[in-house]
């Protein structure tokens, strides 16, 4: 196979959540990325933090679909990471200056999109986390873990399948007023 | 409406939106969104929500598979990073196991993602028909009019020596929103095209002079600057104006003059293309008449997304806006120009986290009704 041939099935294997895949492209990347984040003021820790970030917007971009990378793999991670190092410089007002810029593609937009994701993710989280027991699992079970109706009346003790609904549909109605209550104030607080 | 009922109709949108319907069910549920706005309003905003939840849980995957790779690997001396020493890697090893479970869950669900997001594809049926452009015809009868002008013209030089505020006889009427402090205006450029006077009105009734500065008439942006002693500039403007695309979905609002009164409007984006895929434009579900043209359609963030500029004549909720990424474009192009050239263009929005009645009094100020001659 090409170099482009492998480099696309990476990314095809990275969308199907192969595990295989995401291995490959984490040993073949992850020295340099920790290499430039200890280079410039960082820990081995803050590494593993902005070389998985990196990695979850190759992911979310390999998963849309629409995604064509025109360079190589090695080349956006490292300049995405690179980007998200830099605001995280800026933010900490540390000296947030990256001297090499050979072999660096755009990514400002991504790392844009990716932030706001990222609120998403968060706004999703902190509804999640706010509604409490039972209502946290159950909805897990049946709208992440994909679990059907008999199945969670089973496990969560409901009588039957309806009354888990009933169940179900109370909790659901709690979570989408706390999410959009977030959501339409654009995140609620900045 | 009581519970049972609810529950019901959630559990038909829900199986709609996962394509779980037989084709006879799907055709009736279809039917039955198209004649009731609180379905379709519902569909909209549960596919939103399943989406939202499909990611959060995709991603939080993908995080516990990363931190199990990380681990593998710097176990196995594959990638240079700090080993876990004998506690953590029991910690890990306990957490691990009990993730499994999860996992194999979740793979199964990967398939029925797959399936939600279909609902995205299902393309819109060729609706045969026009659109028509929001502005206001003050006169029908154009002919007649303008031989009532020429009539009027010649009684009025008699009278005018001292007259400062000409009268002007409008024909379109429409909305126009502020881009800086200092009267540059954006609307549509079918609203004035053919004028030869421009008058702008704000929510106080007050009156300015303005003048066409740029005319896009294939995007229909037209900038235009208000040229009157009575304007006072402001300082900056409590919107920004967007240059990325809106995500589907997300919910909208739009203020203008369909009438003589500022009205609000409330919707949310339906479509990121507009017309007939129309690349320039988006569609927007909001209510929307003619003088709404050329006003400004907000995030829920206040910024500006869009500018409000036709709609379908078979579908009254059908409505398209121009991206306001070409507002950038019109005023790049200005810029040549001398006169322009420290034109600033904010993409900074200050109505952040406000609610819509804040936002909304906050932006009023700003927004014009446009009439032309």
């Amino acid at each position: 196979m090409t170099q482009e041939g492998i480099e696309k099935a990476l990314l095809r294997g990275l969308a199907q959540n192969d595990r295989k895949a995401v291995e490959t492209i984490y040993r073949e990347n992850y020295n340099m990325v920790q290499a430039l984040i200890i280079n410039n003021n960082g820990s081995a820790d803050d590494a593993k933090d902005i070389f998985q970030e990196a990695m979850i917007v190759l992911y979310e971009k390999a998963r849309s679909g629409n995604f064509e990378l025109n360079c190589q793999i090695k080349t956006y991670v490292y300049s995405v990471s690179r980007r998200l190092w830099l605001k995280k410089l800026q933010q900490a007002s540390r000296y947030g200056e990256i001297g090499d810029t050979d072999n660096v593609v755009p990514v400002e937009e991504d790392v844009e999109d990716h932030e706001k994701k990222n609120l998403e993710f968060e706004m999703m989280e902190k509804a999640i986390g706010s509604l409490g027991e039972p209502c946290k699992s159950l909805l897990e079970a049946f709208y992440l873990q994909k679990k059907n109706m008999q199945e969670i009346a089973g496990s969560f003790g409901y009588t039957n399948a309806e009354n888990a609904k009933t169940q179900k549909y109370k909790c659901l109605m709690r979570l989408k007023k706390i999410f959009f209550t977030h959501y339409k104030n654009g995140n609620g607080d900045e | 409406m009581n519970d049972n009922n609810e529950i019901m109709i959630l559990d038909a949108v829900e199986r709609y939106i996962r394509g779980e319907m037989n084709p006879d069910e799907r055709l009736y549920f279809e039917n039955l969104r198209k004649t009731n706005p609180a379905i379709d309003q519902l569909v909209v905003e549960h596919t939103l929500f399943l989406q939202q939840m499909n990611q959060f849980g995709e991603r939080r995957n993908f995080k516990t598979a990363l931190q199990e790779v990380h681990t593998g690997l710097s176990e196995q001396g594959k990638i240079h990073a700090d080993k876990l020493n004998g506690k953590a890697r029991v910690v890990y090893l306990w957490k691990r196991y009990r993730r499994v479970a999860a996992i194999a869950a979740s793979i199964a669900g990967i398939t029925t993602i797959a399936l939600s997001s279909l609902v995205w594809s299902i393309s819109p049926k060729p609706i045969k028909g026009d659109i028509e452009k929001l502005s206001r015809d003050l006169f029908v009868q154009q002919v007649k009019t303008d031989l009532l002008q020429n009539d009027l013209d010649k009684v009025k030089k008699k009278n005018s020596k001292a007259d400062a505020d000409k009268t002007i006889e409008y024909k379109t009427a429409a909305t126009g929103f502020l881009i800086d402090g200092k009267g540059l205006m954006i609307t549509n450029a079918h609203v004035v095209k053919n004028s030869r006077n421009i008058r702008v009105f704000n929510v106080k009734g007050q009156q300015f002079n303005a003048f066409v500065v740029k005319l896009d008439v294939l995007r229909d942006v037209a900038i235009i600057k208000i040229d009157d002693s009575k304007f006072k500039s402001v300082a900056a403007l409590p919107y920004g104006i967007a240059k990325s695309s809106t995500d589907i979905a997300e919910p909208i609002f739009t203020l203008g003059f369909p009438r003589d009164e500022i009205v609000y409007g409330e919707g949310y984006m339906s479509a990121r293309t507009g017309y007939k895929g129309d690349t320039l434009s988006c569609q927007i579900a909001v209510p929307a008449n003619p003088g709404n043209s050329g006003g400004p359609v907000f995030n829920h963030k206040g910024e500006v997304i869009g500018i409000l500029s036709a709609r379908q004549t078979q579908a009254e909720e059908a409505v398209f806006a121009i991206q306001s990424k070409y507002i950038f474009n019109a005023v790049d192009e200005i810029k040549k120009n001398d006169e322009y050239r420290n034109v600033k263009v904010s993409t900074r929005s200050t109505l952040t986290g406000m609610n819509k009645v804040e936002q909304v009094k906050k932006i009023q100020d700003y927004v014009f009704m446009v009439k032309g001659d």
